[in-house]
């Protein structure tokens, strides 16, 4: 298991396939990072050898990738933002419901999480 | 679809006409508005608006973190609605 830019592990597969496996690259810029780095992207992720895994890194600070920690952190700064701000979609994601306008009668549940029942609640004076 | 960049930002005239005259007289009043469409500009920032939501105005002060989004983003139209939250209220 390889290591690339500190953390990442990417396995027994094509490094084409495995370049995803890195938080903020997909499959589109795994191809274009290694393009860039003039690499065939069948080689396994193993046969890599160090110049090559060099030239991977190379290609991807030169694209000024947000990468795993990095862009984590600039998301969470995005909606600490809109919270605090206190806009329609900061207060959406501070309730965890949909952002987008979605409805939430129904469906919703990737927000929403697991559906739970809901009883009434009783005053706690009243018997 | 984002708006076209040769048309620039959505701006009612008004407010911006209000904004002028408020900087020319050295006074900073709150600004009645149901432009809830009305984009936030740089020039907003530090005046406070009192936007309509359908029913009443609120007040929101402008800040620089608001700047590119609508007026209406910070006056919610719909109420949150909780279970329980009207037996509380049918008690006291």
């Amino acid at each position: 298991m390889p290591r690339l830019l500190g953390v990442e592990i990417p396995g027994d597969k094509r490094i084409e396939a495995s370049l995803p496996y890195i938080y903020g690259i997909g499959p589109s810029w795994a191809k274009k990072i290694l393009e860039q780095a003039n690499i065939n992207g069948d080689i396994r992720a193993k046969d890599l050898s160090v110049e090559q895994i060099n030239q991977i890194i190379q290609a991807i600070t030169a694209n000024n990738l947000l990468i795993e920690g990095d862009l984590r952190r600039d998301i969470q700064s995005n909606l600490k933002r809109l919270q605090a701000i206190n806009s329609y979609r900061g207060i959406r994601h501070r309730r965890g419901l949909p952002v987008r306008g979605q409805r939430t009668g129904t469906n919703a549940r990737t927000r929403k999480g697991p559906r739970k029942t809901v009883g009434v609640q009783r005053a706690k004076d009243k018997k | 679809m984002g708006r076209s960049l040769k048309k620039g930002p959505y701006v009612e005239l008004h407010l911006l006409e209000k904004i002028d005259k408020m900087a020319a007289a050295g006074v900073k009043k709150p600004i009645k508005t149901w432009s809830r469409a009305s984009m936030i500009t740089p020039d907003f920032v530090g005046h406070t608006f009192l936007v309509h939501n359908g029913k009443i105005f609120n007040s929101v002060f402008v800040t620089e973190n608001m700047v590119g989004h609508k007026l209406g983003e910070f006056s919610p139209t719909r109420v949150f609605k909780k279970h329980g939250a009207h037996t509380a209220k049918v008690t006291k």
